[in-house]
């Protein structure tokens, strides 16, 4: 009897460990699925298409020139590899400038022959229409072959404009710059501040104090993320938008700060547990070699514990990079390349949020956030393995 | 020379020490035995105020080095414990080169003439009976090194501050037979040059090694005298009972 309960016992556990994996690995699965279907979406919003003029040798355009061309700030097709000739934008609401509603068609049946004239007789256009609309086979109208979206294109686009037309814009350099921007930073406030309590904490501070201050602290971890968020948009915008005289408050450094606040806890418990981990045989070695405590500490005990103190800042630097909530409430949330702290920024995990409730399912925008998805991913995926490493060649050397 | 007058000891309320007066002369092997609790660990690490790291610790009574009261208001710890090094009972080694464990009494003393402490970590190597074995692998971490080779790094870690006088607080007590003998050894050696004073568990070793035993029981220290004196016709009825394994 106990032997079959012991049995069932172990498969439970078997079985809780393996579906745990499997829905691990499940989620990633999904996440990369999604994602992979981005780059078989065309680059123009679908259902439309690019016509030229049937003489013009222009054959592709990447989305970034589309968008600068119905810009206007491509103005000649020379400067997208055609002749030298203006380029002239056409939209299906310019096509009353040309015809009366009568001349269209009661249904608008006549629409494709129209614009058949109007493409033909026009060598600069560039018209943005319908696929029904599509004027017939002719010489005169030549189509642009549509794309795919690039990886390329993707991957070095400097634009974030995912709803634009005609040609959205996905570019990630803006998200991931912002992201990396922000969590840098984050880092870099947080990394001495929580390194210097944990040491005070783990050699300084006596048990009363550390009692107190330990607890507090840990209890600051579980706080919800739209806590911090709304503390650093009532309290911390407002006072660097005044401190230092800015437009808006809502700016990359806004970010930065909530996040180092919330990255704190776990980079003072996780170190702080480091050090403390330190046997007292170190200590008492350093101190018998005539070592002052503050020797001690910086000549030993910091060596002993760099790979829980690494493990800490590595666990900082996740919370930091896949954070949302507090981000998305704080950074403006402005997808430009930032340029300095104190402009807003937007990050990846803040355009997940943002943006999937707006993204038509299964469109190229819903893909392209599935594909943020997993470049978070892999972000935090080298984070924890080169920390994996670390600490291992720590080990290595002990 | 190492001397206490009517040392008294707490942890908190705990009378660890018991009135202990004792007289080590230099260049002599003094071995502490007694019972786990009988305070011959405490007492060992007075003279390197290893004892101060312990928050409720309260001590009366003088412990002079040459004369001079090293819990005076006036002293120096750290200078203190670079004239008397200790072994402790389980190796620990830093985790840093064998080399950069030598040297690191030198550098925190804020040496930084790179030709001297070569010459130092080498001598204080050849001194511990280590540097044959390490000689050409210096600059590995000392984890690497066994059990018996990480002690007797630990004490030429201890050589290279040129301390006179070496507590060691069971400093075999982790090691295996073979490690243990190069250890007492080593002793027999060190003892020309340097002051001795070792706490251990094992009688065999203290009768070995000691020139001088003193014998500590619930904080009392029942019989000092020479070792040949203590092991063969003690004074004591409890030194008797406990050397002869009847308790302890």
């Amino acid at each position: 009897m106990k032997r079959i309960i012991e049995k069932v016992i172990e498969s439970l556990l078997t079985i809780s460990g393996a579906t745990t994996g499997i829905v691990i690995l499940l989620i990633v699965v999904f996440l990369f699925r999604e994602g992979v279907g981005f780059f078989s979406h065309s680059d123009i919003e679908s259902g439309y298409v690019l016509c030229v003029n049937g003489k013009n040798p222009v054959d592709r355009l990447t989305p970034e020139q589309i968008k600068r061309i119905f810009d206007y700030e491509i103005d000649n097709w020379s400067l997208a590899g055609g002749n030298d000739e203006a380029i002239e934008p056409f939209r299906m609401n310019d096509l009353s400038d040309y015809y009366s509603d009568e001349e269209l068609g009661e249904n608008y049946e006549f629409v494709p022959e129209k614009l058949g004239e109007i493409i033909g007789g026009t060598p600069g256009i560039i018209a943005f229409i319908p696929e029904q609309y599509v004027p017939g086979k002719s010489e005169e109208v030549k189509v642009l072959s549509g794309n795919k979206l690039k990886p390329a294109d993707f991957f070095g686009g400097e634009n974030w404009m995912p709803t634009a037309t005609p040609a959205p814009q996905f570019g990630l350099l803006p998200l991931l710059t912002g992201t990396l921007w922000v969590g840098l930073c984050a880092i870099l406030i947080a990394l001495p501040l929580g390194l210097g309590v944990a040491i005070y904490l783990g050699e300084l501070a006596n048990e009363k104090i550390r009692n107190l201050l330990k607890p507090t602290i840990e209890l600051l971890a579980g706080i919800p993320s739209v806590v911090y968020g709304f503390f650093g948009l009532v309290v911390l915008v407002p006072f660097i938008q005044k401190a230092f005289n800015l437009p808006v408050g809502e700016t990359a450094f806004a970010g930065s700060l909530v996040l180092a606040i919330m990255a704190l806890p776990t980079i003072i418990t996780v170190a702080e547990d480091a050090i403390r981990n330190t046997p007292q045989t170190m200590r008492e070695a350093s101190l018998g070699l005539g070592a002052n405590h503050w020797q001690t500490i910086y000549r030993v005990v910091i060596p002993y514990s760099i790979s829980g103190i690494s493990a800490a800042v590595v666990l900082g630097i996740g919370r930091a990079i896949g954070e949302t909530m507090a981000v998305l409430m704080v950074t403006g949330n402005a997808a430009v390349i930032p340029r300095s702290l104190f402009e807003p920024v937007r990050t990846i995990p803040a355009t997940i949020a943002a943006e999937l409730g707006e993204a038509p399912h299964g469109g190229a925008h819903y893909s392209a956030l599935f594909v943020l998805g997993c470049i978070l991913f892999l972000i935090t995926v080298i984070i924890s393995i080169s920390a994996e490493l670390i600490s291992k060649k720590q080990h290595q050397a002990q | 020379m190492l001397e206490t007058k009517n040392i008294d000891f707490y942890y908190g309320s705990f009378h660890a020490l018991k009135n202990i007066a004792m007289k080590i002369e230099d260049h002599t092997v003094t071995a502490f035995i007694g019972p786990s609790g009988c305070g011959k660990s405490t007492f060992l690490r007075l003279f390197n105020r290893m004892n101060d790291l312990i928050p409720s610790m309260r001590l009366t009574g003088e412990c002079l080095i040459d004369g001079e009261d090293i819990y005076h208001k006036s002293v120096d710890v750290a200078k203190l414990r670079k004239r008397v090094g200790m072994v402790f009972q389980k190796p620990n080694p830093f985790p840093k080169t064998i080399f950069e464990n030598v040297a690191y009494g030198l550098r925190v003393d804020g040496v930084n003439d790179g030709r001297f402490i070569a010459r130092r970590v080498e001598e204080s190597l050849q001194s511990a009976a280590l540097w044959e074995e390490v000689k050409d692998k210096l600059k590995k971490s000392a984890f690497e090194l066994s059990g018996g080779q990480q002690q007797r790094l630990c004490i030429a870690r201890a050589l290279a501050i040129a301390p006179s006088i070496i507590l060691m607080d069971e400093p075999a007590s982790a090691l295996d037979p073979i490690s243990t003998s190069k250890i007492e050894d080593l002793i027999h050696i060190l003892k020309k040059d340097y002051t001795i004073v070792i706490v251990t568990h094992n009688m065999q070793q203290a009768a070995r090694v000691s020139d001088k035993t003193g014998f500590f029981m619930l904080g009392e220290l029942i019989e000092y005298d020479d070792t040949k004196k203590i092991f063969m016709n003690p004074e004591k009825e409890e030194t008797q009972n406990y050397i002869t394994g009847r308790f302890g």
